[in-house]
C-alpha cells in the first residue's frame, strides 16, 4: 500500500513543484476537455430534446398507427365494434401502452364570437406517450369522462383569444352545439403556429355532450378515430401484421391500416450526430494531448539528473516509470477535473428550454449528462497515461551513471 | 565484520572502434562495518567507477563483489535498486540537490522509498535528521537560497535518513571553501560513525583523506593501500 501511497506523493510533489510548466502543458487538455466535455454534453441534451420533440408528434418508439374504415363507404366502424375488438386485440396480445386520436372540429364560444377550433379528442394516456408536458394546470386523466362539465387542454393562443392571462381564474368556455355546454380548461400547452387555436378533450365521455348524434361531415374530413400502440421497436413489424390481420376480421372486411407513426429513423440520425460531436472532441483533445507530450518530452531530458538521483535512493525502473507517468496523469486528471466542472457550470446555467424547444417545458428536463463528464475525465486521464508514456519510457532508459556523474 | 568485498574487480569499457579500454584492474578491497576508508587518485584514474560499482549503480566486467557475503553479480535490478536504497547513503560533490524542493523534502525524498511506516513518518524524520546537522531552523528553505556548506549539510542529512550502513562520498568537500569543507567532513564522519555507518570517501583532499582509518591510492585502475594513515597523500596520487 505504502508504496502506491509513496509514488501518487512524488507525483504530486512534481506536479506542484514545476506548477508553471504543467500549468502551460495542461492549458490544450483543459481547453481540450473543456470543449470535448460541452459539445458532448450540448448534443446529448440535443439529441435528447429532438427525441422528446419527435416523441411529441409521433409517439415513443415504437408507436403503431391503426386505423380502420369501410371500404365501400369509407366510413369508420361503429364504435362499440371498434371498441369490443380493440379491447380483445389488446387483451389478446397484452399490449398495455394504447393511445387514440381523433380530430375534429369544436365550436367555441369566445369573446370574440363562435370560433370553430381544431380539437384532438383523445384517450388521456395520449399524453404520456406523446410527452405532452402543459405549461400551466394539467393534462387530461381518466375522471374526467365522468366530469359533470367537459375538460379542455387548450394552447396559449386559445387562453389569448379567450381574454385571460392564466390559469388562475379557473376559467371556462362554452362549447357550442346540438347541446351547448360550459366547459373547464384543465391545463394550458405550448403547440400550435401563431395564432392558430388548438384544444384537447378527452376521445368520449359519460357527459351528455358526447352521446353519439348523426355522423359529422366536418369531423369526417379530418379522419376517424386512429388508435395508438406502443410496442417494443423490434416487435413493431410483427405487431402491425398481426393488427391489421386480426381486426380486419374482428371488423367483418374493414380496411384496417397499421403503420409506424413514430420517428424511425430518428435514432439512427441522433447517433449519426453523437458520433461526430465525438469524433470532433477527439480531434481537439488529441492536439491537447500533443502539447502535454511535447512539454513533457523536453522536461524530461531536463530532469534526467534528477531521476538519476532518485535511482540513487533505491527507485526502481517501474517506480520511475509510475512515477512520470503518474505526474502525467495527476496533472491532466486535475485538468480535466477542473474541465469539467466548468463545462457542468455552463451547460447548466443555459436556458435549454427557452434556447432548444421553443420554451416548451421537458418530459424530462436534461440534466448534465453524466456520460459526457465521466467522457471527459476518462479522456483527460487517457491523454495524460499516453502523453507520460514516451517521456517516461526515456526516464528508465537513461543510463543512471551517466544522470549522476559523480 | 566485512561489509563490502571486492576480489579482483575489473571493468573495462568498449570503445567504437572494437577496442577494450580498462577502467579497473584487479581492484581488491574489504570494507567492514563502521569504518572509514579513503581512496585517492587522480581524475581518470577510476575512481568514480569504483564508487559506481561499490553503490551498486554499476556493474563489474570482472571479479567478485560480495555485499555482506552474498554475490551481488547475479542480482536482479529491482533487488539491486532495493538494496541501493536500503545500504547506501550518497553524498555527492555537486549535492545534487532536487531542485526548488525544500530541504525537508529533500531529505524527506529517499523514504519515499523505503516501507510502511518509514514512508508515512519521513517528513518528521526528515525534519529530525535536519536538527542533527544543524539545519533545524532551516527546513523550509529551497537549496537555491542555502549555502554551499549548507547545501551539501542537507545532502549529508539525506544520504543518512535511511540509516544506511554505507555512505559512499564522491568528492564531499570539492565545491566548498577550506573551512567549511572541514567542518562538513567532520559533520560526515561523525554522523556516519554515530550511525554505525561504514564511510567510503574518494578526494583529493589530504586533510579528508587523513580522517580516515585506511586510505588507499586508485591510480590507472589498479589500487593500492597507503601504509601509514597519518602520513601525507604522494603528490602522485592525487
Amino acid at each position: 500500500m505504502t508504496p502506491v501511497l509513496a509514488t501518487l506523493a512524488e507525483a504530486w510533489s512534481e506536479v506542484r513543484v514545476h506548477k508553471a510548466r504543467v500549468v502551460l502543458s495542461l492549458v490544450g487538455v483543459f481547453l481540450a476537455v473543456f470543449a470535448m466535455t460541452t459539445v458532448t454534453a450540448l448534443g446529448l441534451i440535443v439529441a435528447q430534446v429532438q427525441q422528446e420533440q419527435g416523441e411529441r408528434y409521433g409517439g415513443r418508439p415504437a408507436t403503431v398507427a391503426v386505423t380502420a374504415y369501410d371500404p365501400q363507404t369509407g366510413m369508420p366502424p361503429a364504435a362499440g365494434e371498434w371498441d369490443a375488438a380493440v379491447t380483445d386485440l389488446t387483451g389478446r396480445y397484452g399490449i398495455t401502452g394504447t393511445a387514440s386520436i381523433a380530430h375534429e372540429e369544436t365550436r367555441f364560444r369566445l369573446p370574440g364570437g363562435t370560433r370553430s377550433v381544431q380539437t384532438r379528442r383523445v384517450s388521456p394516456s395520449y399524453g404520456p406517450l406523446h410527452r405532452v408536458e402543459p405549461v400551466e394546470g394539467r393534462w387530461l386523466r381518466e375522471g374526467d369522462r365522468d366530469s359533470l362539465a367537459p375538460a379542455v387542454v387548450v394552447n396559449e393562443a386559445f387562453l389569448g383569444a379567450l381574454g385571460v392571462p392564466d390559469l388562475s381564474t379557473r376559467p371556462t368556455v362554452v362549447i357550442s352545439g346540438s347541446r351547448p355546454v360550459r366547459a373547464a380548461i384543465v391545463g394550458v400547452v405550448r403547440e400550435g403556429h401563431g395564432e392558430e387555436l388548438l384544444a384537447y378533450r378527452v376521445d368520449r365521455s359519460a357527459g351528455p355532450w358526447d352521446e353519439p348524434g348523426p355522423a359529422d361531415p366536418a369531423a369526417m374530413a379530418h379522419g376517424s378515430s386512429t388508435l395508438e400502440l406502443w410496442v417494443p421497436p423490434e416487435q413493431a413489424d410483427e405487431v402491425m401484421a398481426v393488427v391489421a390481420n386480426d381486426l380486419g376480421l374482428a371488423l367483418g372486411g374493414a380496411q384496417v391500416d397499421a403503420y409506424r407513426q413514430d420517428s424511425e429513423g430518428l435514432e439512427e440520425t441522433l447517433g449519426l450526430l453523437r458520433l461526430a460531436i465525438r469524433g470532433a472532441g477527439t480531434v481537439v483533445l488529441v492536439l491537447g494531448g500533443l502539447g502535454v507530450l511535447n512539454i513533457g518530452l523536453v522536461t524530461v531530458r531536463q530532469r534526467i539528473r534528477e531521476i538519476g538521483v532518485r535511482r540513487s535512493f533505491g527507485a526502481t525502473s517501474s517506480r520511475i516509470f509510475s512515477a512520470i507517468m503518474l505526474e502525467s496523469v495527476c496533472a491532466t486528471f486535475m485538468a480535466g477535473l477542473g474541465a469539467v466542472a466548468l463545462s457542468v457550470v455552463l451547460v447548466r446555467s443555459l436556458p435549454l428550454e427557452s434556447l432548444l424547444n421553443g420554451g416548451v417545458p421537458l418530459a424530462d428536463t436534461p440534466g448534465f449528462p453524466v456520460a459526457a463528464a465521466v467522457e471527459g475525465l476518462v479522456a483527460a486521464t487517457a491523454v495524460g497515461a499516453l502523453a507520460g508514456l514516451l517521456p517516461a519510457v526515456i526516464a528508465v532508459r537513461a543510463r543512471v551513471i551517466d544522470a549522476i556523474r559523480f | 565484520m566485512t561489509l563490502l568485498s571486492l576480489r579482483g574487480i575489473s571493468r573495462e569499457v568498449v570503445l567504437p572502434d572494437g577496442g577494450v579500454l580498462p577502467i579497473l584492474t584487479g581492484v581488491d578491497l574489504e570494507v567492514a562495518a563502521g569504518e572509514h576508508v579513503a581512496v585517492v587518485g587522480r581524475s581518470g584514474s577510476g575512481k568514480s567507477t569504483l564508487l559506481n560499482i561499490l553503490g551498486l549503480l554499476d556493474t563489474p566486467t570482472g571479479g567478485e563483489y560480495l555485499l555482506d557475503g552474498e554475490p551481488t553479480g547475479a542480482l536482479r535490478a529491482r533487488r539491486r535498486a532495493r538494496l541501493r536504497g536500503e545500504v547506501f547513503g550518497f553524498v555527492f560533490q555537486q549535492f545534487n540537490l532536487l531542485p526548488r524542493r525544500t530541504a525537508e523534502e529533500n531529505v524527506a525524498a529517499p523514504l519515499l522509498y523505503a516501507r510502511g511506516r518509514d514512508v508515512l513518518r519521513r517528513r518528521a524524520t526528515a525534519r529530525a535528521m535536519l536538527d542533527r546537522v544543524g539545519l533545524g531552523a532551516r527546513t523550509d528553505m529551497v537549496p537555491e537560497r542555502l549555502s554551499g556548506g549548507e547545501q551539501q549539510r542537507v545532502a549529508i542529512a539525506r544520504a543518512l535518513v535511511r540509516a544506511p550502513r554505507v555512505v559512499l562520498a564522491d568528492e564531499p568537500t570539492g565545491a566548498l571553501d577550506v573551512e567549511t569543507g572541514a567542518q562538513v567532513m567532520a559533520l560526515l564522519a561523525g554522523a556516519a560513525a554515530a550511525g554505525g555507518a561504514a564511510l567510503v570517501t574518494i578526494t583529493h583532499d589530504q586533510n579528508v583523506a587523513r580522517l580516515a582509518d585506511r586510505r588507499y591510492r586508485l591510480d590507472a585502475g589498479r589500487l593500492t593501500p597507503l601504509a601509514d594513515a597519518a602520513a601525507p597523500v604522494p603528490e602522485a596520487a592525487r
